[in-house]
Order: C-alpha cells, then sequence, then structure tokens
C-alpha cells in the first residue's frame, strides 16, 4: 500500500476519522532555492494576518487591539493566500505544517549542521569545560535574559514575574559576579523565564505554521516572529557599556552546546535512531511548547489524546 | 501464514503466563486507587534506581514495571493507530509483543538519567472517565519536571495508559515514530514489527 511521505506521516497524527491535510502554500514547489528563502520569510506574515482573523477577543486590551491594528496595517502588503487551519483542526491539537517540504530541507541541513559541527563541538565542550565552570556560564546566560524577560513578563501584563526578573538581574549581577552564580535562586527568588512568543501568545496570537528554522530548529511562525524580535531587542545590547555586542547571543549558543553536551544521548536517539527524525522533533517541540504556554490548569494539550475507551483494543 | 500461527499461539502462551502474575484488582477506580497505582509504580521505579544494577538489568525491571503497570494493549493499539484496522490478529499480537519490548528498551536506556534521582507524586485529579496523577521528578544536577500518569480501569484493573513527560505524550510521540516506520516500508506491517524488534 504505497503512500506518499508528506501525508502518512501526518495521518498517524490524527484521530481515526480526522482529516487529511490539504495545504500547501502555493509559492512552494517543493524545491529550495536561494530566492525562496526570502519568501519563506515573508510567508510569516501569513500568520499574523491568520491569528488576527482568529484571536481570542477577551484578551485584547484597548492598547494591544490599537498595536495589532498598526502591525496589521504595516504587514498588510505582504499578505496573500495564506494557508490556514480550520478552528476543528487546532481544537483538535492536530499539526499545522504546511511547509512541510521546505521544512524538511531545512531539517536535512540542520541534521548536517549537527553531525559534522554541534555534535562533536558539544561533547568536546561538555568533556573538556568542568562542570562548574560550564554551570556558571549557563547562569550567565540566564541572567542576561533576565532584563528582556521583565520587558516580555511587563507586555504580557504579569508585572509580579517582571519585577521578580528585574529583581534577579540586579542581584545576581552585582552579588553574584556578573551572573556567573545565581544566588537569588538560593535567596529562594522563583525562576522565571518568557519570550516574546509567548507575549503573542498572551495577546491572543495563535501559533501559525511548524516552521524549522536553520540553525535554531523547531519552531512555529509565532514563535519564530518572537526568536527575531528577542534577538534584536534584548535590552543589555542597547546598554550604554558593554563588554561585547550580541553578547547575548554568543552565550545562548554556549547554553545550547551544554544542553546538547548533557543530554548528547536522548537528543541523539531523537536524531538519528528514530525512523523519522523530522516527524519527532516536530512532535516533540509541538507538545513542549503549548505544555509550556498553557498556564496553571489549563488543559490545552489534553486535546491532543483521545478517550481510554474510545479505541478498538481488539486483537492487541 | 503458518509461520504467524505458530509464532502467535506461543506468543499467546506466554501473555497468558504474564497475565497470571498480575495480581487482581478488581476495585472500582477511585482517586485513592490511582494514586495508590502509581504510588506503588514510583516505589518500584525508585527501588530500581536505587538498587545499583548493572544497566541491562534496570532494562528488564523495566519491561516488568510496564508489562504491570500498563495499559498495554491500549497503548499498542493507540501507537498502530489507524494502520491497526488492517492489521491480522496475528500481526496485532505479533505487533504488541515487539512494541512491549521495543517501549522497555527505548525508555529502559534513559533510566540512566534517573540514578541518583527520584519521583515524588504530588496530586491526583479526575478527568473525564480517568483520573491524571502527577509526580515530579528530581534529577541530579537539574531543576525538577513534571511526569504525568494517566490510570483507567479500562480492563477491569486500574492501569496507566498514558505517560507525560514536560507536555510530551508518550502515546502521540510513539504512533508518530511506528507511523513513520510504516511509511518507510510503504505500509508493509510485517516489515515494520521487524525493524520494531531491532529499534530503540
Amino acid at each position: 500500500m504505497p503512500r506518499t511521505t508528506t501525508k502518512a506521516s501526518v495521518a498517524h497524527l490524527r484521530q481515526p476519522s480526522g482529516p487529511v491535510f490539504p495545504y500547501r502554500h502555493k509559492s512552494f514547489k517543493g524545491k529550495i532555492n536561494i530566492f525562496e528563502l526570502p519568501v519563506f520569510a515573508l510567508n510569516l506574515n501569513c500568520y499574523v494576518e491568520t491569528a488576527i482573523r482568529n484571536r481570542k477577543s477577551d484578551c485584547m486590551t484597548p492598547k494591544t487591539r490599537t498595536l495589532v491594528a498598526v502591525l496589521a496595517a504595516v504587514l498588510a502588503g505582504f499578505l496573500s493566500g495564506c494557508a490556514t487551519p480550520t478552528p476543528e483542526q487546532k481544537a483538535s491539537g492536530e499539526i499545522f505544517d504546511p511547509y512541510e517540504s521546505t521544512n524538511r530541507k531545512m531539517h536535512a541541513f540542520n541534521l548536517g549542521v549537527d553531525r559534522v559541527l554541534f555534535r562533536p563541538a558539544s561533547k568536546g565542550y561538555v568533556t573538556v569545560v568542568p562542570d562548574p565552570v560550564i554551570d556558571s556560564l549557563n547562569s550567565f546566560a540566564d541572567n542576561l535574559s533576565m532584563p528582556s524577560n521583565a520587558v516580555d513578563y511587563l507586555l504580557q501584563g504579569r508585572l509580579r514575574e517582571s519585577g521578580i526578573s528585574l529583581l534577579r538581574f540586579i542581584i545576581n549581577t552585582t552579588i553574584g559576579f556578573a551572573g556567573l552564580a545565581n544566588p537569588a535562586s538560593e535567596f529562594g527568588i522563583p525562576e522565571v523565564d518568557t519570550d516574546f512568543g509567548e507575549t503573542l501568545h498572551v495577546w491572543g496570537f495563535g501559533e501559525g505554521a511548524y516552521i524549522e528554522l536553520p540553525l535554531y530548529g523547531p519552531t512555529t511562525a509565532r514563535d519564530a516572529v518572537g526568536v527575531v524580535t528577542n534577538l534584536f531587542t534584548n535590552p543589555i545590547d542597547f546598554a550604554p557599556t558593554r563588554p561585547v555586542d550580541n553578547l547575548g547571543l554568543y552565550t545562548e549558543v554556549l547554553r545550547r552546546l551544554s544542553d546538547r553536551g548533557r543530554f548528547a544521548d536522548t537528543v541523539d536517539s531523537i536524531l538519528y535512531e528514530s525512523a523519522d527524525s523530522y516527524a519527532q522533533a516536530r512532535i516533540l517541540y509541538l507538545q513542549n511548547r503549548r505544555f509550556e504556554l498553557a498556564g496553571e490548569g489549563e488543559d490545552a494539550y489534553l486535546d491532543l489524546y483521545t478517550d481510554p475507551y474510545a479505541i478498538d483494543t481488539e486483537g492487541f | 501464514m503458518l509461520r504467524l500461527t505458530r509464532r502467535s499461539f506461543s506468543m499467546s502462551l506466554a501473555a497468558a503466563t504474564g497475565a497470571a502474575l498480575v495480581p487482581a484488582q478488581l476495585l472500582a477506580l477511585t482517586e485513592s486507587s490511582a494514586k495508590k497505582l502509581i504510588d506503588i509504580l514510583v516505589a518500584d521505579i525508585n527501588k530500581i534506581i536505587a538498587s545499583g544494577k548493572s544497566e541491562t538489568a534496570m532494562y528488564k525491571d523495566f519491561e516488568r514495571i510496564f508489562a504491570r503497570y500498563s495499559d498495554t494493549s491500549y497503548i499498542a493499539a493507540y501507537a498502530m493507530g489507524v494502520d491497526g484496522r488492517r492489521a491480522t490478529s496475528a500481526q496485532k499480537k505479533e505487533f504488541s509483543k515487539a512494541f512491549q519490548q521495543y517501549i522497555s528498551r527505548k525508555y529502559g536506556k534513559r533510566f540512566r538519567e534517573f540514578i541518583g534521582g527520584r519521583l515524588e507524586v504530588t496530586g491526583v485529579r479526575k478527568v473525564k472517565s480517568w483520573y491524571e496523577v502527577s509526580t515530579l521528578a528530581h534529577l541530579r544536577g537539574e531543576a525538577p519536571f513534571e511526569v504525568t500518569f494517566h490510570v483507567s480501569e479500562r480492563t477491569g484493573k486500574d492501569l496507566f495508559f498514558n505517560m507525560y513527560i514536560e507536555g510530551v505524550n508518550l502515546l502521540l510521540t510513539e504512533r508518530t515514530e511506528i507511523g513513520a516506520m510504516l511509511d518507510r516500508r510503504k505500509g508493509d506491517i510485517d516489515q515494520m514489527i521487524e525493524d520494531l524488534k531491532r529499534a530503540g
């Protein structure tokens, strides 16, 4: 029973009677060339249009409404022929991957980079550099992200977390040796972490299409906008005195190296031992991200499974 | 065909022997019985982690835990998804057996990361017709993370039928993997089962 990879890999993710994914953006012909990359980037805007159309209106304060309207006006010129999931598909927690063929090429590229560069470098990093030093560098990276967390929490209207982020930054930067140590946690100040993707989520934007970015890896259209925004708006980079430009970026790379090295077996099993590493990375990322964004007591991820009584287990 | 039939016969014999070893827990599912199941499961896992056995011995222990505390037929049926409808009963039995060992190998390998750590049951709540038992995993040198079990009495016994690690769902993840294995073999179930025996 021959089937195409695209259709079949999605078929297993849906409930037995769910619809097949008919989406394919018209600008994708299944080939990638350098001229297609800007088109791919522009397609991010489609997500914005989609999200504005489907936004949860009760989440929108007048201020964010204005902002969204301005954004929409700016992006209006780029918007055309967007691929959008239907409300039923979103409700059943399905995967929305209209750019699968492009994503798979990015995945192949990322796998190549991992194999020859990132994986060996990360193994070397965690072998050569002593654990306490790696921990310190990770704390340093965390601390650098705190001002940007404070801004994002503020934009999300979570003043308490915003204050905690600032407090952590002040404590760890001063008595924590520029963030190399983490006295804030020893004082019992809770750990906080957010990003602009979460801010967009709080503002009512849906996740949009699944995207695998070169070098960065799995994300969604909404979170890709967040990643790019965070990258260029880290308050640290606007400080009058700073040791290096884009310090946040470099420390983030180091943190990723340490994660890749420390969880090498797990990551290897996903990337190199699974039957379809693209599909595995996609399902793992989406599940974990939806879990992160679901608030306390929210059951967003519960949509993903069926009733244990609803499946025919005869013969198994 | 004959080969399959003979194999499936010995398989069902093995399954019947296994079933006899499981204590009958024919009590109605309640909040406390769901929590009790996970308490015992967690105690068992913690005991294995603390035993200091070799990794291979731990895989065996994990397979025993999986067979004893989980709804293996439901998990196998879910993992096969819609393709289960066109599978013969011999294929279903063979798949269930191979899948159970695959899960034990795959997740047993992860046990290494649990050495020196522990699981702690933090709460239980009812969701539709089943119970959700939350636990916190405390691993060495890492912030604690959430592991959730779903418990039902579908089979007449309290058994867990799904597990979440930081929102990542075992059922959905394995259905994706089995689906990909089938795709690679152009939908041939027998070849997929042979691959499954070597995977993980």
